[in-house]
């Protein structure tokens, strides 16, 4: 079975090729690159991944104007019949506010961009996500974000917290994120958002190669299946 | 007719934003300002077929994100 995957490109995505990249590197198979503005998706897909960078630059809210976009309601619907769907930094703002994650990301409580490697605590190995690393694993990834500070109201925290959903966590202050968190997975655990990119550390050259477990755990829990 | 939809962080909401026009406002010298919340002002020119339940729609749809923020809806006299 050839793994198909599809990276959606926004007006000011820009990270959508370091995610093919990643995927193609990681993953093999058949990238698909879908812009905005299609209706549809290609059939069959396994994986579809919502790259960083500042769709319609960040107008409204961040993540606001992609989330209604064409190409986003097809999103939608592939989620919930279950494809495995990756929001990494604005991906992850964009798939809050479309409603298939909890929460809002905030402006970083700092106040500034923040631009650094930083280091995560792998909280939930048990995901389609994250099955390639040990649980409580201290991984580095880099972030490059304004609003990254995660917020929810608390009985939605406990939630998520209680159902094992918090893949990821700050093992560090990042930028005032409730409870630290990093990452969140939907209640399916077929969605994941994430502000750190593991697309930019997939080989010795990018200064690190913690991400490319996150890649691993996509193409082999979705190729065996 | 002119609509102005009022966006603002929730109570309880933590305002990075606000927290730094406040510390400004106080760098320039002022006083007597306990706290600052900075929102949004979204101004929409409509027909006047617009009905209030399709305002309130679009401020629910995308004007304002609820798990953040609260909306107030106005209809400004011509």
């Amino acid at each position: 079975m050839t793994f198909r995957a599809a990276v959606i490109t926004f007006p000011g995505s820009n990270c959508d090729r370091d995610m093919a990249v990643a995927i193609e590197n990681v993953c093999g198979g058949e990238v698909h690159r879908v812009w905005h503005g299609d209706a549809a998706l290609p059939e069959g897909l396994d994986f579809i991944a919502l790259p960083g960078g500042f769709s319609y630059g960040d107008y409204l809210r961040s993540g606001a104007m992609a989330a209604r976009s064409p190409v986003m309601q097809a999103v939608v619907a592939a989620a919930n019949k279950g494809v495995a769907v990756l929001g990494v930094c604005n991906g992850f703002q964009v798939l809050t506010e479309a409603g298939l994650l909890p929460g809002a990301l905030m402006r970083n409580a700092g106040i500034r961009f923040v631009c650094r490697e930083v280091a995560l605590n792998v909280e939930n190995n048990d995901s389609l996500f994250t099955s390639r690393y040990f649980k409580d694993q201290r991984i580095t990834i880099p972030v490059a974000h304004h609003d990254g500070n995660f917020f929810a109201d608390d009985a939605t925290l406990d939630r998520i917290e209680g159902e094992g959903r918090v893949a990821f966590r700050y093992a560090e202050e990042v930028n005032g994120s409730a409870r630290n968190i990093a990452g969140v997975l939907n209640e399916k655990g077929n969605v994941l958002g994430m502000m750190p990119h593991p697309e930019r550390h997939i080989e010795k050259a990018q200064g690190g190669i913690d991400g490319r477990a996150l890649f691993e755990s996509v193409v082999r829990t979705l190729v065996s299946a | 007719m002119k609509v102005r939809v009022f966006v603002s962080l929730k109570n309880g909401v933590l305002d990075p934003q606000g927290r730094a026009i406040h510390h400004a406002i106080e760098g320039l010298g002022f006083s007597g300002v306990s706290d600052v919340r900075a929102g949004r002002l979204i101004e929409l020119e409509v027909d006047d077929s617009v009905t209030d339940a399709a305002l309130d729609e679009m401020a629910q749809k995308l004007l304002a994100n609820q798990v953040i923020e609260n909306y107030r809806v106005e209809r400004v006299a011509a």
